[in-house]
């Protein structure tokens, strides 16, 4: 065992595969926040005067709240007036088509393996690609529209949609829900807005890919999804950042609406840049993510797959309010070296027979620590209501933490209310077996990895559950050795 | 076929095994008894290449290569296999889809083409009449919640499936009823076509009732003391391992 603990702490990081940088010229703010960085922000997008004072009135409560510190996380104070708020590659013009995006974007977009080409798409996922503080480009808007789905920029949304807008934004997470919550409220630069009419269901995945590029910049992304009565879609969310050596913020916002039997499905694939082998730079990854079933038998399920940033403060959350509503929690969380994630949700019971379900799979490396947090709230009208919770933790090496912070809320007697937790480590018996079949230890750490994630990753749209065994894969390369 | 020479090893500071030779020629079984703690483990252990074990002196030639310089997983690419005494569960992998991965990484190595699923699927059906191994029992995680004797069949399975040249059983009857041993014993009987060669390691005479062995050695106190043919295993029954020890002119506990 003593070997295997030598070469746990060989500790190495692995190659980040999204680290370079494209030389595009920026449009940007300079560092710091003010007044008159929100309004800068709203004239750059064209926003209409509603949206200035929306955004004001978000920065305007930011200043009295205080940055959260309950998590079991810790990285310096991260400086607000250091940060630019804003920043948009140049281009030329206003795009007419797909084909007018600036060939460095493009090909940007393309080594992320995210192809703005129509044509070369699979064509069941359309992108809305973002990069640092604005969308690029959205494939298949035609196609869609001809069912009347709307997916498009945030910053199109406003311009083009405002009483959606105005009737959902800031309707699940209101801009003075936390401290970041309410700092995207103020700053938040693009994003994606989807709304799938009455009784459609969306016949693609849709997908926003966002990237940082910028130096020095925060990145605020704002989506935002209402499912109408009787709708289906599934939702991925992907991105990464180069490697800097600086910290970077990404405080993003995600709302969904359930009506009457909709049902959303939301993936999330994270893979911000983690920071180098001895914790420098990387993404404080500070993200609210809520939805509502407020709609009868409704459907919300989240899952994902959390292997980036330096630093993780997340909870995807359900608010069960319609009656028969089903909230769902899938994530794996892999820390590797420094890294730091806290992560969980929160399931709301509000109507009756609402029925929620809990799968945390954690895995910590090196000297990371790795936490779950959740609550289950049971209020004293949901009769009937259901959740499972299940949290594992695998450890590799003995350098890691893993910590389970389950809260339990009920108030209605009624409520059935399961937890069940496991620890276990990745043993130099499993390796050796393995490695006794012909499997080297990379394959065997990865075979076993992915076999503990296995009930989270069949979560996945089938495109996507690939990329997402290969990413633990390499997260954890070069961990055990 | 496998040629071990003045074998020396130890775990932490305990000296375990004290100069081991033994020549195995292909098609020949052995079987290596011994009591509790003479090292019989130790040497599969070694052998399979299980870095908690130092090795401290001797060589190890397997097909001509030097085995104690090839990393545990090209040992078995190579053709060696150890079908242990406590197979190891992993949860949420399934069998198939390991043996799979192993059979395909082995063709790697050699420059092959990966089975493909058709393909795969036609060897496992072959392979699994052999050992008696029911399909539900492979769709399941790898020997999770899997009956001691399952476990062991499961053992033979891989080893049918991946067709090694020398194969290694750890106390393969240890903890199985006679009617789980007998199917062990086909399935090993079954793989014998004068070539493939076999390392039988046991406490008791008796699954050597149903594996015939060849050759069969004793080892005490990390040595090889006594070799023989099958015979020595019966009295090895009869007399008990205390005939070793007068042999060796130990005092004998009580």
């Amino acid at each position: 065992m003593s070997e295997m603990l030598t070469t746990l702490e060989q500790t190495a990081l692995s190659e980040y595969k999204y680290g370079w940088v494209t030389n595009i010229e920026a449009d940007e703010a300079p560092p710091g926040l003010s007044e008159d960085i929100v309004r800068f922000i709203s004239a750059k997008k064209n926003e209409p005067e509603w949206m200035l004072e929306w955004r004001l009135k978000a920065y305007r409560q930011w200043l009295k709240m205080t940055e959260p510190e309950w998590a079991n996380v810790q990285y310096p104070k991260v400086d607000y007036q250091g940060i630019k708020y804003y920043s948009a590659p140049k281009q030329k013009k206003t795009l007419n088509s797909l084909d007018e995006v600036d060939p460095e974007l493009r090909d940007t977009f393309e080594r992320l393996g995210i192809s703005l080409d129509e044509q070369k798409r699979l064509s069941n996922v359309a992108v809305d690609a973002v990069i640092d503080s604005v969308s690029i480009a959205t494939t298949f808007k035609t196609q869609l529209a001809e069912l009347g789905i709307i997916f498009c920029s945030m910053s199109e949304a406003i311009r083009e949609h405002p009483d959606l807008i105005k009737k959902w934004l800031g309707s699940v997470v209101p801009a003075t829900d936390n401290y970041f919550s309410a700092l995207n409220s103020a700053v938040f630069s693009d994003g994606s807005f989807c709304y799938i009419p009455k009784g459609v269901k969306s016949p693609m995945e849709l997908s926003t890919y966002f990237r940082i590029n910028a130096e020095n910049t925060g990145q605020f992304e704002r989506t935002l999804i209402v499912a109408e009565e009787g709708s289906y879609v599934s939702y991925l969310e992907g991105c990464t950042a180069p490697m800097r050596d600086e910290n970077q913020l990404h405080a993003a916002v995600v709302e969904i609406v359930a009506l009457d039997n909709a049902e959303v499905k939301y993936s999330t694939v994270q893979n911000w840049y983690p920071g180098d082998k001895e914790g420098k730079g990387g993404i404080y990854n500070f993200v609210t993510k809520r939805g509502i079933c407020a709609g009868v038998n409704s459907k919300i399920s989240w899952t994902q797959v959390e292997t980036g940033s330096a630093v993780t403060w997340k909870y995807p959350s359900v608010i069960l309010k319609g009656d028969n509503s089903v909230g769902e929690f899938y994530s794996v969380a892999v820390t590797n070296n420094k890294q730091q994630a806290d992560t969980g949700t929160k399931m709301m019971h509000i109507g009756k027979n609402t029925r929620s379900r809990i799968v945390s799979k954690g895995i910590s490396a090196g000297y990371s620590h790795n936490s779950y947090r959740g609550l289950v709230q049971v209020g004293k009208n949901a009769v009937n209501a259901r959740n499972f919770s299940q949290c594992d933790s695998l450890l590799l090496g003995d350098k890691c933490g893993a910590h389970t912070f389950p809260y339990i809320e009920v108030k209605n007697s009624t409520a059935q209310v399961e937890h069940e937790a496991t620890t276990s480590k990745i043993g130099e018996d499993q390796i050796f077996y393995c490695n006794q079949r012909g499997l080297d230890t990379e394959t065997a750490v990865a075979l076993i990895i992915n076999g503990f994630a296995k009930e989270v990753m069949n979560q996945l749209p089938m495109e996507f559950a690939v990329e997402a065994q290969k990413l633990l894969a390499i997260s954890l390369e070069g961990s055990v050795g | 076929m496998l040629s071990i020479k003045n074998l020396q090893a130890r775990i932490e500071e305990k000296e375990i095994l004290k100069g081991i030779n033994l020549d195995i020629k292909p098609g020949e079984v052995h079987a290596i008894m011994g009591p509790n703690g003479s090292g019989k483990s130790t040497l599969a252990s070694v052998l399979a290449g299980r870095t908690a074990y130092e090795v401290t002196g001797g060589t190890v030639s397997f097909l001509g290569k030097d085995l104690l310089e090839l990393a545990p997983e090209d040992r078995s690419r190579e053709g060696l296999f150890l079908a242990f005494q406590y197979p190891i569960e992993i949860p949420g992998v399934s069998t198939t889809n390991f043996i799979k991965t192993a059979v395909n990484e082995a063709r790697k190595y050699h420059g092959e083409e990966p089975l493909d699923a058709v393909q795969f699927l036609k060897k496992m059906k072959e392979k699994m009449k052999l050992v008696n191994i029911d399909q539900s029992l492979l769709s399941r995680s790898l020997n999770e919640g899997f009956s001691g004797g399952e476990k062991k069949r499961n053992e033979i399975f891989q080893m049918a499936m991946l067709e090694p040249k020398m194969s290694i059983l750890d106390e393969t009857d240890s903890g199985l009823d006679i009617d789980a041993l007998r199917i062990v014993a086909e399935g090993v009987n079954k793989l014998r076509d004068g070539k493939r060669s076999f390392l039988v390691i046991t406490h008791y005479q008796r699954l050597l009732d149903y594996i015939v062995p060849d050759h069969v050695h004793v080892l005490y106190k990390g040595r090889i003391v006594k070799s023989g043919g099958k015979e020595l295993a019966l009295e090895l029954e009869e007399k008990g391992y205390d005939f070793i020890k007068e042999e060796l002119g130990e005092s004998v506990e009580a």
